[in-house]
């Protein structure tokens, strides 16, 4: 094989793979802004209490999902907040609902970490973390986004930008909505209503 | 510490003018409904909230705040993309023009208590210092509330 037909091939792969990786994110873009049919809530993590969980543990209740980091001192505690209130005024089908709040900050969201700040809110929240890994995979699957962000004057000089919706998942684990963040709580209560059957 | 020597030279520098009462703008400043939410200890930031009103009929700049609560406060602003991501940085001046009110608010801006020297706890207040361009201050004592508040009626 010559040198020249070498470099061609090379070039050929590199095209291909060129487009491939346009193509990737052309589907991500799109899946992410349909909230993809049929995408289901799939991960493995450790709970605030150690344990490892997986959506199997949740299955047949509803789950509502949202991301974030503990060293968060708005976005994350205002919607930790507001989840503790739509519990609240769930009353009595708040047994059918499991809040799920998964650290986007796998470095210093330990399990102990998160179990001094997110059962404070609401004693039924669960709090999820894992490896950098883990968490990478449990983003992918979810169609979220975070990235840190440098900030001197945060603990360990960063911050976390990160999906801030509201996820709800059906018994089945099946994605059925989204809220986006400040959605008042009466709102976010009257579309669980509105999903759950009485 | 840049900040703070810079905000030391403009008061120093207005002495004589706020001495003379031709003071412009900031003592029409008033701030209501400050809270903030109880920290647990003091190695993650705190937050918080307030409006800010204009009542007089010059515009005002917010240059800086001060707390002995934090080593550093500043005012954040967050931004939610197109995608739902949200990101938070500083806000920089605010100039707050006449009879406007500026909301500090859940998901739209906080003051952001960076280092904290005493954990935040519920039922107290802490004094906070609203350094304004024309070198006047305001200082206004702000509630902390539960951990789980949603507004500064808890």
């Amino acid at each position: 094989m010559t040198v020249r037909t070498a470099g061609r091939i090379l070039i050929g792969i590199a095209a291909f793979a060129l487009v491939w990786l346009l193509l990737w994110a052309d589907y991500r873009a799109a899946q992410v802004e349909k909230g993809g049919p049929g995408f289901q809530a799939a991960f493995e993590l450790t709970d605030h209490q150690g344990m490892i969980r997986t959506q199997e543990d949740f299955a047949g209740r509803w789950m509502l999902v949202f991301f974030g980091f503990t060293n968060c001192p708005d976005v994350c505690p205002t919607t930790l907040a507001e989840v503790a209130a739509v519990m609240e005024g769930l009353g009595d089908d708040a047994a059918r609902v499991q809040p799920l709040f998964i650290s986007v900050d796998p470095e210093r969201d330990t399990p102990s970490m998160l179990a001094e700040f997110v059962p404070r809110f609401d004693a039924r929240l669960v709090g999820l973390t894992g490896t950098p890994e883990q968490i990478d995979r449990t983003a992918d699957s979810f169609h979220i986004y975070y990235e840190k962000v440098e900030q001197a004057a945060a603990p360990g000089g960063y911050a976390i930008g990160h999906s801030s919706q509201l996820f709800l998942f059906g018994p089945d684990g099946a994605y059925v909505q989204s809220w986006s963040y400040g959605t008042p709580v009466a709102e976010i209560l009257a579309g669980l209503k509105r999903q759950m059957p009485s | 510490m840049k900040h703070v020597a810079r905000s030391t030279l403009v008061a120093l520098l207005l002495t004589p003018v706020l001495a003379t009462g031709a003071l412009a703008g900031s003592e029409d400043v008033v701030v209501e409904n400050a809270w903030s939410r109880a920290s647990i200890g003091t190695s993650r930031p705190g937050a918080a909230y307030m409006e800010i009103r204009n009542a007089g009929d010059e515009a005002v700049t917010l240059t800086g705040l001060q707390s002995d609560l934090a080593m550093m406060s500043e005012i954040h602003r967050v931004t939610t993309d197109a995608r739902g991501v949200s990101t938070m940085a500083p806000a920089g001046a605010i100039v707050i023009a006449p009879e406007e009110t500026v909301a500090v608010a859940p998901g739209v801006m906080h003051v952001m208590l960076m280092h904290l020297r005493r954990p935040m706890q519920e039922g107290e207040s802490f004094p906070l210092t609203l350094t304004f361009l024309d070198g006047g201050e305001v200082t206004v004592a702000v509630p902390v509330l539960g951990i789980a508040a949603r507004g500064p009626e808890g």
